[in-house]
């Protein structure tokens, strides 16, 4: 008999409208890689909230080292060893990593719990702890640095030193590989396995990895658990499954895992940059002289770790930020400097990296997000009254033709799994007829049936004479899709090859900088 | 907030849009039951009969025919300057002046209804109103500006202008618009064109009511079913979606500054053009002020104000009497009104106190309350 670090039985969870537990069972062993999969809105985030204390199953029972026990706070669960590394990080960012760390659980210096508040900080024992943590599982982290100025891996090395300063033995870790490059997922992977290594004659740590990357599962778990629609709907060992069949376990049907494509047939160019420069919002030069050319009938991939100055690209394309220098032409109309109305009307679709900030008014119901940047014209307006009737009848086409999961379309949009809201956008961008698609990080945290769509659309797009520029942090992606690759690396485009070229470790190496 | 349309519907979404209306109105109605039940034992503590206390308020606000034409002269005001407060709410600003431009329109329509002499009824008195809206409009349309080309919080400015506002009226109704009869701080009688007649007989309630009313009929026209309704409420709930979606968000703040302004520049110029006939300092009793209350009780919808309009009214109305029969003092109907603004900000104290259940995230519809946040720069990050 295996020993159980933890065990869910029957959880349920009912939300107005929606179950988003239906009698889930799930274990997790002590020292293994236990991957939890499934679409958005599967019911991954609710059980893992129920497990770390964020809210409380309406039935269901959960045991921890064979104890029942009633998770009614994350403080019970982290006392209780159980860790959660976030998909946004919990750090703050002008704090060292060492304060970081101990916030919430200060270790002080001795004989000074008098007065507790002004007591000094016992931050030399703090180092030296979580040096050592750092040393016996390999993960690197500079106690001394502030975490602003670390990239994005280090500071998820942060995030899990933190839970293991806590003493924890179950870890949770929630999209993890979703901001590293595949290098740095390499490294994390390593980290994983050295966490999970049995030392002397304690247990390994345990860990709880939800991930929608199929390539990730097969690598790293040591069984694997799929959620649909809120029920276990398998559980499975790697060595007893294949990517497809996770797919189709996931979505419930046959998936087709590599995006069917044609040969491309570019024509002339749509989109035209030269030379652009752009700052960031901390007036730093983000985006440093890029020029690029976008023409009908192709899709150009800009590969490159996030934060390289893609949002910046991006962003000065679509008139919501004014570069600094350079010039932006589409369709042959100089559009440096003009409005995002300018650019849309253009026949520019733009597909925004951050949905839930720029591309949906999230307690708006979903008809009206679906005409956001066409609501003043007809046929939706008339002599500045919306027609309400038009409206609502497009929203209906609109969710029915690109299957939009929606109870109705007077529904909030915070209501819809990030899958369906990622579609509203689709939905309406490509309503209505468009030139040049622009599309950053399209498929971010969606899952597998979604990612098809969106791709699908994308290549579609492309066939129908669309010039289609994609942003994506996601090497898989731009390989999949575009025609040729751009790679950018801290505000330039270091490279830019057809895609017959791009091998993942060419282009790894071009992202982390190295040429 | 609309949930009625025209087409079919599924029988599941029109029980939903009931349901979902019973959660919008649980909160505000059970927030007054409380305030009231806390005001009993205040008044209870304090040496009165609750009771007795009570229904004295009812019969004060609504026993009699006077009652209740008094109920409704209280009423107007507050439906006026509650539609400013809600539709700046609703494009996410929270407009604190409220105050002041209430000030500026009444004497702007003071001005206009004594100095312009020989017009008609018809022209004059929708003259002075305008020129009410309009002093407001421009006392508001200020601090709008200065956000939109600044980044200036509207709730500093606001206040700043308030004082600005109130002082300049005090000035000049003590030097270039006093009332050269007199000594007292007033502006002279308006002319009888200028005055917005009685309803009925000898009431004081006049046509000003009927205008608030149609005014928030305009009000919520203007903001589910135009254009610039759907970019005011746009910007509200989400400015950098608004950008996207090629709003120009600056043009906006100011547009929804302006016309949050001129509805309570109205507030004041009703008050002159409909009930006193002229423009004393001393007029307001914190109808900007209470307005905000208002608002955020008719959680920022136009029929939500109306009706806690009409509730503030009838309380203030009623104290009168309370106190006659009871001798605890009207002030107690200040305190039950702050608690309900309190009980409806903080509607945990309701949900926990009632057993209500918690809504997941993101489906609770408290637009007032989540607006007035994020214009104060609270509102926590939506999350799915």
């Amino acid at each position: 008999m295996v020993a159980l670090a933890l065990q869910v039985k029957g959880i349920t969870k009912r939300y107005p409208g929606v179950i988003a537990n239906h009698e889930v069972d799930f274990d997790l062993r002590k020292g293994e890689i236990h991957v939890l999969l499934g679409e958005n809105g599967a019911g991954k985030t609710t059980l893992m909230n129920i497990i770390y204390g964020l809210s409380m199953p309406d039935e269901g029972e959960c045991y921890l080292d064979g104890e029942l026990i009633q998770i009614t706070d994350p403080n019970l669960a982290i006392s209780r060893g159980i860790g959660m590394v976030h998909q946004h990080f919990m750090l703050v960012p002008t704090l060292t990593v060492v304060e970081n760390i101990i916030l919430g659980v200060e270790s002080l210096r001795p004989r000074t719990a008098f007065l507790r508040q002004l007591s000094l900080l016992d931050l030399a024992s703090a180092t030296k702890r979580i040096e050592s943590l750092s040393k016996q599982y390999g993960l690197e982290v500079d106690p001394a640095a502030y975490v602003r100025d670390l990239p994005v891996g280090a500071q998820q090395r942060v995030e899990i030193v933190k839970a293991l300063y806590r003493e924890a033995d179950i870890l949770i870790l929630d999209e993890p590989t979703a901001v590293l490059t595949p290098q740095e997922a390499d490294d994390l992977f390593q980290v994983m396995r050295a966490l999970v290594q049995p030392r002397g004659d304690k247990h390994g740590k345990s860990i709880i990895f939800i991930t929608h990357k199929l390539k990730e599962v097969l690598a790293v778990a040591d069984r694997i658990t799929v959620l649909r629609g809120g029920r276990v709907v398998g559980s499975t060992m790697p060595s007893a499954t294949t990517e497809n069949e996770l797919a189709a376990m996931m979505v419930g049907r046959e998936v087709v895992l590599t995006v069917p494509k044609g040969p491309a047939r570019p024509q002339e160019p749509v989109l035209e940059v030269q030379d652009l420069k752009v700052l960031d919002d901390r007036h730093l030069v983000a985006v440093d002289g890029v020029s690029l050319e976008v023409r009908k009938g192709e899709i150009l991939g800009v590969a490159g770790v996030q934060g390289n100055g893609q949002r910046e690209l991006v962003e000065s394309l679509t008139g919501l930020r004014k570069p600094v220098g350079g010039h932006v032409r589409i369709l042959g109309q100089e559009t440096t400097l003009a409005s995002p109305r300018r650019i849309t009307e253009l026949g520019t679709a733009h597909i925004p990296e951050d949905r839930q900030k720029h591309g949906l008014v999230l307690s708006d119901p979903v008809k009206d997000n679906l005409v956001l940047n066409t609501y003043y014209r007809p046929p939706f307006a008339h002599r500045a009254v919306i027609a309400r009737e038009q409206v609502a009848d497009n929203a209906a086409r609109l969710v029915r033709e690109f299957d939009i999961r929606t109870p109705s379309i007077e529904t909030a949009t915070s209501n819809l799994s990030g899958g369906n809201q990622q579609k509203t956008i689709v939905a309406r961008e490509f309503s209505r007829p468009i030139q040049l698609l622009i599309a950053a990080q399209p498929t971010r945290g969606l899952d597998v049936g979604s990612i098809e769509f969106i791709h699908g659309q994308l290549v579609k797009r492309r066939d129908d004479g669309c010039a289609v520029l994609l942003v994506s942090a996601e090497l898989d992606e731009i390989m999949a899709l575009a025609d040729r690759i751009a790679v950018m690396y801290k505000g330039k485009i270091v490279s830019v090859m057809p895609a017959e070229e791009a091998t993942r470790e060419k282009l790894g190496l071009l992202m982390a900088g190295v040429s | 907030m609309q949930s009625t349309s025209r087409r079919g519907k599924a029988p599941g979404a029109v029980r939903a849009s009931i349901l979902g209306l019973t959660r919008t109105l649980s909160i505000p109605a059970l927030a007054v039951l409380t305030a009231l039940l806390i005001g009993a034992l205040i008044m209870l503590l304090s040496g009165g009969n609750p009771l007795v206390g009570y229904v004295a308020l009812f019969e004060g606000a609504f026993g009699k025919a006077r009652s209740l034409s008094e109920t409704a002269v209280a009423a107007t005001p507050y439906v006026f300057a509650g539609l400013g407060i809600a539709l700046g709410f609703r494009g996410g600003l929270f407009n604190i002046g409220v105050e002041g431009q209430l000030f500026i329109g009444s004497i702007c329509a003071a001005g206009v209804g004594y100095a312009v002499h020989g017009l008609p009824w018809f022209i004059h008195m929708p003259l002075a109103l305008l020129a009410g809206c309009l002093g407001g409009a421009i006392c508001a349309g200020i601090p709008g500006f200065l956000k939109a080309k600044t980044g200036a919080h509207e709730v500093i400015t606001t206040i700043m202008i308030n004082y600005m506002a109130i002082y300049f009226t005090n000035w000049l109704v003590t030097g270039p618009m006093q009332d050269p009869g007199t000594i007292v701080p007033q502006t002279r009688r308006i002319l009888a064109t200028a005055e917005i007649p009685a309803i009925w007989g000898a009431y004081r309630v006049h046509w000003g009511t009927v205008l608030a009313i149609a005014a928030a009929a305009l009000v919520f026209w203007l903001l589910w079913r135009t254009v610039l309704g759907f970019e005011i409420r746009t910007v509200g709930a989400n400015p950098d979606a608004a950008k996207y979606a090629g709003i120009h968000v600056g043009r906006n703040i100011v547009i929804t500054m302006m016309l949050s302004g001129a509805l309570a520049g109205a507030a004041g110029a009703v008050e002159v053009l409909g009930l006193n006939h002229y423009f004393a300092p001393s007029f307001s009793i914190g109808y900007g002020f209470d307005s905000i209350a208002v608002a955020v009780l008719g959680k920022s919808h136009p029929w939500g104000v109306v009706a806690s309009a009409f509730l503030f009214g009838a309380l203030n109305n009623g104290a009168n009497l309370m106190q006659l029969r009871t001798q605890s003092p009207v002030y107690i109907i200040s305190i039950v009104q702050a608690l309900i603004l309190m009980l409806v900000s903080a509607d945990q104290i309701v949900r926990r106190l009632y057993r209500l259940k918690d809504l997941p995230k993101g489906n609770l519809a408290t637009p007032a309350v989540a607006t007035s946040e994020s214009a104060l720069g609270t509102g926590k990050e939506a999350k799915s």
